[in-house]
């Protein structure tokens, strides 16, 4: 169990003759992850990593049955990667690519919906689930540990630093979901927070927010609706100088909700242990599952 | 990446968008030429990437071009200082002369990428002049915001709805509209990431204008906007983080005294709370990135050092892409070419995290191990 990908994942990369692409896919595939294709628009024919490279996602799909992809397309055209594998109707798209002009994933996300593909990122780390062995993503692999508490995050290495956490404590993950750093993205918190809900292998969850918009507040609603299981929260950001990373205008709309204090406040109202320290998700969990 | 009012304005001219007549000047002497050629009286603005110019002294109502000049005299080549600059400032290189415009209504208008609702959103209000956040928090009934879908893009109806919203004049009504329509043109054209019109200024003459005009441009999207890239003045930012953008780190320079050095933003953020809540102040925030090779590590390290606040470093990977022999090998180049005179903490652990300990120990520096994230704040917090 787990949620959006596990055993019957049958994973393609899209860049995969690139360095990153071919380093990540090769590390999906040895963690367990059932690579089946690659593609490179120009190097269709080929073989990389033992699997046929295809021009386009929708020769891979008929001649591999491919229905989840992970991209590796460099910004510039990375956009149109995620809509040419929308276009194809993949279950399952896991964007790493950092750094695509946001314009361009408004356009992408507007044409998702109404559609059956999710994506995840971009600029993101991607998903893992330890108990079905499956990987998109480029997360470090052994750091991880088949178990209940699913693990949702807006960033990459700390989300490292929070399973590690766990791992150490043998508290093991359901799944772990980076939805990435991107003002514009295909998944929020909430997408993942339901799905975890509905999940049954999942008891607990960790929730790893950042300053900036209110995707945070947005979970809070949510989870004072509709969550009951025990989720332990953690927002990075608090030290963090005002209006550097937002512009002015942008600050706006969210007004004092971009602020570190307002999200803990907004979770913390919604039944979330909040930690003040990163350094204490992990005990925080223990302490919740009743480990300590 | 910011732009200065004047190029801000030239590109609202080239897209349509009305703006005061107004030329740019670098000395008095063509301050003085240029009120002259818009018929004396005019308004003198410093071109400075910081908000609260009125307030510090950097703008002014000339009544001649000898005023004109004798005011760009005390500005150019000096510093100018606001509530946004700090207490160094900001150089002025350049100014703006404009003609007066006489002020019937003063409105506000914007659009901004707004991530809950994934669309590029108008925000407009009869609140004009005034600092935005202000009114939003006081009188939100007075901001109206609308989405523009991305698919059907700007249509009219569109800018009927922002100008009564705005409640106004319906003779205006058509005018108005084309307004906002240009600025969205404007926004999507240069990959802005906002474009604020404040005040947004209805002339006792009848023109909609752009009094003032801010743009933010999506450094993401700058790969296919050269000539708009041409447009950065890396004057008026902080000369480490030009280093640092040259570097391709992501690279911010705050008040505290630990500088630490992180791979990942979250992380990088994270690590800062934690030296917070020790009792320290970071000095900077600094993320090396995913993917960094040797010579990035090396190059970042060497900006965090060059920071004189620096009194103690703490160096936090997780490795995942970055692997942290990598970053071993380029902490251990900085150090060997610069020499470091503050305690230096550092805590690995990932991908080739041993690895990275063991070139770090047998290196000959001066390095204190730490284990995990708390036990590395706690000892370089404590370091001395």
């Amino acid at each position: 169990m787990g949620i959006l990908i596990g055993k019957n994942t049958r994973l393609l990369v899209q860049g995969i003759t690139g360095n990153d692409g071919s380093f990540h896919a090769e590390k999906c595939r040895d963690y367990g992850t059932n690579l089946v294709a690659g593609v490179t628009p120009g190097k269709g024919g080929t073989t990389h990593l033992g699997v046929p490279v295809f021009n386009t996602i929708g020769e891979a799909v008929k001649k591999t049955g491919a229905n989840a992809s992970m991209i590796f397309v460099p910004p510039p055209f990375a956009a149109d990667a995620i809509l040419e594998a929308a276009d194809a109707d993949l279950e399952f798209i896991a964007c790493i690519t950092e750094g695509i002009p946001v314009l361009d994933m408004v356009k992408v996300v507007r044409y998702l919906q109404g559609r059956t593909t999710r994506l995840v990122g971009p600029n993101c780390p991607g998903v893992i689930n330890p108990g079905e062995k499956c990987k998109i993503g480029i997360m470090p692999g052994n750091i991880h540990m088949a178990g209940n508490v699913g693990v949702v995050s807006r960033s990459g290495t700390l989300t490292y630093e929070a399973v590690a956490q766990l791992t150490d404590r043998k508290i093991g993950q359901s799944t772990c979901v980076g939805i990435g750093g991107d003002p514009v993205s295909g998944t929020n918190f909430v997408d993942v927070l339901d799905m975890f809900n509905k999940d049954s292998a999942t008891e607990a969850i960790v929730m790893i927010g950042e300053i900036g918009g209110s995707k945070e507040q947005d979970a809070a609603d949510f989870i004072k609706k509709n969550v009951r299981k025990p989720i332990v929260g953690f927002i990075a950001g608090g030290s963090a100088p005002p209006g550097r990373r937002m512009g002015h205008a942008g600050a706006i709309i969210t007004g004092a909700a971009g602020t570190a204090s307002a999200k803990v406040a907004a979770l913390k109202a919604a039944g979330v242990t909040m930690v003040d320290s990163p350094a204490k998700l992990g005990d925080a969990m223990a302490k919740v599952l009743g480990k300590k | 990446m910011k732009l200065h009012e004047y190029q801000a304005k030239a590109l609202f001219a080239k897209y349509g968008v009305n703006v005061p007549k107004g030329s740019v000047a670098s000395t008095p002497a063509e301050v003085a030429a240029k009120l002259r050629e818009i018929g004396g009286k005019g308004v003198v603005k410093a071109q400075v990437h910081a908000g609260g110019r009125g307030k510090a002294g950097g703008v002014k109502v000339v009544k001649s071009p000898e005023e004109g000049e004798q005011f760009a005299k005390g500005l150019l080549g000096k510093r100018l200082v606001t509530h946004q600059t700090g207490p160094e400032g900001v150089p002025v290189d350049k100014l703006l002369v404009e003609e007066v415009i006489g002020i019937q209504k003063e409105l506000y208008a914007s659009i901004v990428v707004e991530p809950s609702m994934k669309t590029a959103v108008f925000i407009v209000s009869e609140a004009g002049g005034m600092d935005i956040e202000e009114v939003a928090a006081k009188s939100p009934e007075k901001i109206v915001r609308l989405s523009v879908d991305p698919i059907i893009g700007f249509q009219p109806f569109m800018g009927r709805k922002l100008a009564t919203g705005l409640n106004i004049d319906p003779a205006l009504m058509r005018p108005a509209a084309a307004f906002f329509e240009n600025l969205y043109k404007l926004f999507v054209a240069t990959d802005a990431s906002m474009a604020e019109v404040n005040p947004l200024v209805i002339t006792t003459d009848g023109r909609i204008l752009a009094a003032d005009a801010k743009i933010g441009l999506d450094d993401d999207a700058l790969f296919r906007h050269k000539d708009l890239a041409d447009l950065r003045d890396i004057g008026q930012e902080d000369a480490l983080d030009v280093k640092a953008s040259e570097a391709d780190v992501n690279y911010i320079r705050l008040d505290g005294d630990v500088g630490c050095m992180v791979n990942g933003a979250g992380l990088a953020m994270a690590t800062m709370d934690l030296i917070k809540l020790m009792g320290s102040q970071p000095a900077n925030f600094l993320d090396v990135g995913g993917g960094a090779s040797e010579d990035k590590v090396k190059a970042a390290f060497l900006i965090l050092l060059s920071d004189k606040k620096v009194k103690k470093v703490l160096v936090n990977i997780f490795g995942g892409i970055l692997r942290c022999d990598v970053a071993a090998r380029g902490i251990i180049g900085a150090v060997k070419e610069k020499g470091i005179n503050v305690p230096l903490v550092i805590r690995m652990r990932g991908t080739n995290a041993e690895e990275g300990l063991k070139l770090l120990r047998e290196s000959g520096l001066k390095v204190i191990i730490a284990n995990d994230l708390q036990e590395a704040a706690e000892k370089a917090v404590r370091a001395a």
